[in-house]
C-alpha cells in the first residue's frame, strides 16, 4: 500500500532508523494488536502504540472511568470520569492518531469470548488486574499460537515478559498454580505508585513494536523485574516446562476452562451467602454507636489510610497484624468483646473477621462496604480516596 | 552460605529483604524450605504449594532443584495488578 506523504512526515523519526525504515513502518501500520484492559498498563500501551501507528488496536474493558483511576491511567481524564473506559480510550486515541483503527469490546474477557476476540489479532497484550483473566489470556494465546505480552504491577514493583509458546515458556511454565485467593493483594488493596504502570506498560509496548518489526532481542524466556524504590532492574532466565499443562509436550488443557474455579474463587452466589453472614450494614453500626451498646470498632486499614480519614472512636489494627494471629497484636481485644471491623470497602475487614474467628472470637462482624459506605450513607464529610 | 532474597509482598511476610543460610556444600530446595519454615512458615507453605517462582543465580528452577554453597536463591510471588 505504501506510506502517504502525511504518514512519511508523521513517522519520519521511525523512517530514519535503519531497523524500522519504510518497510518496518508499513509493518507497524498493518499490525493488529489487542490490549486487554485500558487501565494503568493499558494507558501507556494504548497511547504509545497509537502514536507508533499500529494499524488496528483492539481494546477490551468493561469498567467505567473513576476519579481514583486518574493518578496513573493517563489515557483517561477528568472529562471522561463516569464514561465507559473503552469509549474514553477510543476518543483519546482517535485524537492522537486518526490513522489507527480502534476496535472496542465493552465486555469482560471470558472463556466464551476470548478465542473469538483473539483470533483477529497478531499480538495479545495483558493489562488486566486479576489472576483468572491472566491464565485465561495465556491459555487462549497458547492455543492460538500468538505471542502474549505480560506485565504486572503492585506497590513499587513490576514484572514484564513475552510469553510465546512456539519459542519459549508461557505464563503457566512460570506459575503453574495460582496463589490461594486473598493471599496476593490487588492494587486497590495494596496501592501502586502512579508512574510504575508507565514504566512496565512501556516495556510491554517496546516488546510489541520489536515483535512486529522482527528486530532486536525480545523478552522471550526472560522475566524483567523492576523495583522502583531501589531503581533496580533484574532479569531472570525462564525455561519452558516440558510438563506444562498447556504448552508442554503432552498438554492436558486443550480448550479454555473455568478460570474463576481454577483460581479457587467461589461463584458469586456462594461467596455472597458466606460473607453476608459475617457482615453488618453501616446503618446498624451507626445506630449502635449512637446507642448504649458497648462494642469496639476496629479499623483494619493501614496507618496511611487512617491518616486520610477515620470514624471517630475507632481503633487501628492493620489487617497484617491481625492475620499474624498473635494475641499480643490485638491491642487488648478480648474474645468476649463485641467487635465490629471495617476497612475501605469491606474486603480486608472480612478477611480480618475470618482470622479472628479462627482465633476463637465469636462476636465479630465486618461493616459492609467499609468506610466508603459510611461516607455514602452516614457521614458525607468523610472523604473517599 | 546461601543467600535468600525475597521479592515484593514476600518481603513483608518474611519481615526482611534477604537472609543467609549455612546448609553445607549442597542442599535441596526442600531442605532450604524446611529452614525457612522456622521463621516464615507462610513462605515455606507457598514454596511447597508451587505458588512462588524460585530462581537460583537468576535462573528459574523447578521443585527438586539442587542448591550449592554460595548460590543466590530468590523467591518471587505472583502478583496480578495492572490497573
Amino acid at each position: 500500500m505504501g506510506l502517504s506523504q502525511d504518514q512519511i512526515a508523521r513517522y519520519s523519526r521511525h523512517l530514519l532508523l535503519p531497523e524500522v525504515g519504510v518497510e518496518g513502518q508499513e509493518k507497524l501500520c498493518n499490525a493488529k494488536v489487542l490490549c486487554i484492559g485500558t487501565g494503568g498498563l493499558g494507558s501507556p500501551l494504548g497511547l504509545y502504540l497509537a502514536a507508533a501507528g499500529i494499524g488496528t488496536l483492539g481494546l477490551v474493558d468493561f469498567d467505567i472511568v473513576d476519579q481514583s483511576n486518574l493518578q496513573r491511567q493517563i489515557m483517561h481524564g477528568e472529562s471522561t470520569v463516569g464514561k465507559l473506559k473503552v469509549d474514553s480510550a477510543k476518543d483519546r486515541l482517535a485524537d492522537m492518531n486518526s490513522d489507527v483503527e480502534v476496535i472496542t469490546y465493552n465486555t469482560r474477557l471470558s472463556s466464551e469470548n476470548a478465542m473469538e476476540i483473539f483470533k483477529d489479532y497478531d499480538i495479545i497484550v495483558d493489562g488486566t488486574d486479576n489472576f483468572p483473566t491472566r491464565y485465561l489470556a495465556n491459555d487462549a494465546a497458547v492455543l492460538l499460537g500468538k505471542p502474549y505480552i505480560y506485565g504486572c504491577i503492585l506497590r513499587f514493583e513490576g514484572q514484564a515478559s513475552v510469553f510465546h509458546s512456539k519459542e519459549g515458556p508461557c505464563y503457566r511454565c512460570l506459575y503453574p498454580e495460582p496463589p490461594p485467593p486473598g493471599l496476593v493483594p490487588s492494587c486497590a488493596e495494596g496501592g501502586v505508585l502512579g508512574v510504575l504502570p508507565g514504566i512496565i506498560g512501556l516495556i510491554q509496548a517496546t516488546e510489541v513494536v520489536k515483535l512486529i518489526l522482527g528486530k532486536g532481542e525480545t523478552l522471550v524466556g526472560r522475566l524483567m523485574i523492576f523495583d522502583a524504590l531501589a531503581t533496580k532492574f533484574r532479569e531472570m532466565k525462564l525455561r519452558k516446562d516440558k510438563d506444562c499443562p498447556v504448552c508442554g509436550e503432552n498438554p492436558t488443557i486443550t480448550e479454555l476452562i473455568d478460570y474463576e474455579r481454577f483460581c479457587g474463587i467461589p461463584s458469586a452466589a456462594e461467596a455472597e451467602a458466606e460473607n453476608a453472614a459475617l457482615e453488618i450494614p453501616a446503618e446498624e453500626v451507626k445506630l449502635k454507636l449512637d446507642g448504649s451498646s458497648k462494642f469496639t470498632l476496629v479499623d483494619v486499614r493501614e496507618p496511611s489510610e487512617y491518616d486520610i480519614c477515620r470514624i471517630d472512636g475507632s481503633v487501628l489494627i492493620p489487617l497484617g497484624l491481625i492475620e499474624e494471629m498473635k494475641p499480643k497484636n490485638l491491642n487488648g481485644l478480648s474474645q468476649n468483646d463485641e467487635i465490629i471491623l471495617h476497612c475501605k470497602a469491606g474486603v480486608r475487614s472480612l478477611k480480618a473477621v475470618k482470622a479472628l474467628k479462627k482465633m476463637g472470637f465469636e462476636n465479630v462482624k465486618s461493616m459492609a462496604g467499609g468506610i466508603e459506605a459510611w461516607s455514602d450513607n452516614i457521614d458525607p464529610s468523610v472523604p473517599k480516596y | 552460605m546461601i543467600t535468600v532474597k525475597y521479592f515484593a509482598s514476600l518481603r513483608n511476610v518474611a519481615g526482611k529483604e534477604e537472609e543467609q543460610f549455612d546448609l553445607g556444600n549442597e542442599t535441596t530446595l526442600e531442605k532450604l524450605s524446611d529452614e525457612i519454615e522456622k521463621t516464615a512458615p507462610k513462605i515455606s507453605e507457598m514454596i511447597r504449594g508451587n505458588n512462588v517462582m524460585v530462581s537460583v543465580n537468576l535462573n528459574v528452577v523447578q521443585p527438586g532443584a539442587i542448591i550449592k554453597d554460595g548460590d543466590e536463591v530468590a523467591f518471587l510471588p505472583p502478583f496480578s495488578g495492572g490497573c
